[in-house]
């Protein structure tokens, strides 16, 4: 890669040992994929749950922290996605001592290094949208997605280490999707049908994933008529990334590269259809046995406008199995304001906050408290949860309700 | 077909030689998704490695898919000697490539052909990054 000046002081370590170990870091992943230099960000996002982390990885974090000589802090606004646990419901969860313990030493570290501790994988929801052609540099697979293919931002898909990295030097290896040429459609989707609830958005998003297949592959989706909403769109885009490993898609007629199919595919495009039989099908794929054990909204967590429906259909009822809801620190106090929490609650469901389900423990979670069964109305979380030990069941809200008051999903 | 073997030529290369038993499967690979990384095996049931091992093994899979968690989990894995011994892919995306570089995972991608179905499961091969090639002994 082509360094600048500074790229060289920062290598040849005149600006200490951390910012040089991030730097070197980000050469080896450039070298990699071809990157001709370094682009400068504005934003970094990092996903560093401690399940992922483990003890190792935050004895590199310490390591980061713990150095005094030159540069220690991120140079750009650096933030978190979900953490580990919600300490205030740790009880509930049965995270145990030693969970907390490397929690709190997560935090502790990335506190030194000049983190703000957000703990959202909702934040262009709640901190700070990404403006088009914004180079940022973000974890967590549903912010990329939606950051390249709603705002027009770009980024790549940067793990952990790579986004503190681009946190502490303010810069990322341009290629991926920094590149116009990474940006155009590989693939056209005609869609046949108007896709309504969260679920039906996050089935298609499934769907149109699995067609794309890898991370390289761009969707150009045509046959939407009426412009989707902030949360459709987080469902659709983050089943697309989850199934398909997916950075960027663009809805013709209202993604901002994408005003024609022509803007940003050429004509002899290969072209799938996707109709609503092959989202219930995926969905009915998931339907092995009715009983449900618990129920969770969660991945990605939960807008106020969806805890406003959630809270609606919770009123007056009274569950006969746990129901999980979880949502960003941002989001938490005002769904607390307008009495959505309390109305969850009362009809025996848990309001969490600044976590995520599938990154806090979710094996550990459910050896601890026998689920099995789990519903839920994120294409995401079913696609994550089979791994871990699940049988997890795609429904509605509304559904995903009903089966927390009778057990059972219909 | 060398002397010493099979070569496949890689486009993207990082890490050191290795040599030891591949574990082929045309799928996919996700730390999170699919490993139970404790025990060190393939648990999602439908993943086609379903219940193998995959701890020193050199893994040739399709491509990387899912999440980001991958990049840290990696480097966690191989703090505990449960990593995979190096990864072999059609295709690579950031995830991976940033997890191999901190976990020390040697890592080759991009070949002309289709590499799962070149290279047997079983068969023993070499993984050369810095020649950027894969070896296929008889």
């Amino acid at each position: 890669m082509k360094l600048d000046d500074e790229e060289q002081d920062i290598l040849a370590g005149k600006l200490g040992p951390v910012p040089q170990q991030a730097l070197r870091h980000q050469i080896t992943v450039g070298d990699f994929f071809g990157a001709p230099d370094f682009v400068p960000v504005t934003q970094a996002h990092i996903m560093a749950d401690t399940e992922s982390l483990g003890a190792a990885g935050v004895r590199w974090l310490e390591g980061l922290a713990a150095a005094t000589d030159g540069q220690r802090r991120v140079r750009i606004p650096t933030i978190t996605d979900p953490r580990g646990t919600d300490f205030s419901k740790a009880a509930f969860l049965q995270h145990t001592p030693s969970m907390l313990d490397l929690e709190r030493r997560a935090i502790a570290a990335f506190v030194k290094l000049g983190v703000l501790m957000t703990d959202t994988c909702i934040n262009y929801q709640t901190i700070q949208a990404p403006t088009r052609n914004e180079h940022v540099a973000f974890g967590d697979t549903g912010v990329v997605i939606y950051s390249n293919s709603i705002c027009g931002a770009r980024s790549n898909f940067e793990g952990g280490p790579s986004a503190v990295s681009a946190g502490l030097t303010g810069r990322t290896p341009r290629y991926g999707f920094h590149l116009d040429a990474q940006r155009r459609a590989t693939v056209h989707i005609r869609v046949g049908f108007a896709p309504a609830s969260l679920n039906d958005w996050g089935a298609l998003g499934a769907v149109i994933g699995r067609i794309a297949g890898n991370y390289w592959a761009v969707p150009a989706i045509e046959g939407i008529e009426t412009a989707p909403g902030s949360d459709q769109l987080k469902h659709f885009g983050a089943a697309m990334a989850s199934f398909g490993s997916v950075a960027l898609f663009h809805l013709v007629g209202f993604t901002p590269e994408a005003g024609r199919l022509a803007d940003v595919a050429p004509a002899d495009l290969p072209s799938r259809r996707v109709d609503r039989a092959d989202i219930d099908a995926l969905q009915m794929s998931y339907r092995k046995d009715g009983k449900v054990d618990v129920v969770v909204f969660s991945a990605p967590q939960l807008s106020l406008f969806e805890l406003r429906e959630l809270a609606g259909l919770c009123t007056g009822r009274r569950f006969a199995v746990p129901l999980l809801a979880v949502t960003s620190p941002q989001v938490k106090p005002d769904a607390d304001r307008m009495g959505y929490t309390a109305r969850i609650e009362e009809a025996g469901g848990t309001v969490l906050s600044g976590m995520c389900f599938y990154q806090s423990y979710a094996r550990e979670i459910a050896e601890a408290k026998g689920w099995k069964r789990l519903a839920t109305n994120s294409a995401k979380l079913v696609n994550i949860l089979g791994g871990y030990g699940y049988q997890p069941m795609l429904g509605s809200m509304q559904a995903c309700v009903d089966a927390a008051a009778t057990g059972r999903l219909e | 077909m060398s002397a010493r073997g099979r070569i496949f030529r890689a486009r993207q290369a990082m890490g050191r030689s290795v040599r030891g038993i591949a574990l082929v499967a045309q799928d996919g690979f996700s730390a999170r998704y699919d490993l139970d990384r404790i025990a060190g095996i393939f648990s999602r049931p439908a993943h086609k490695l379903a219940g193998q091992s995959y701890v020193g093994r050199i893994l040739v899979l399709d491509t990387a898919k899912g999440g980001v968690a991958s990049a840290w989990m990696l480097y966690e894995m191989q703090s505990r000697r449960m990593a995979p011994l190096a990864f072999v892919f059609n295709s690579a995306n950031p995830i991976l490539a940033q997890g191999a570089a901190l976990g020390d995972v040697p890592m080759l991608a991009g070949f002309d052909e289709d590499i799962t179905l070149a290279i047997p499961d079983g068969a023993e091969v070499e993984v050369n990054p810095e020649l950027g090639v894969v070896t296929l002994f008889d």
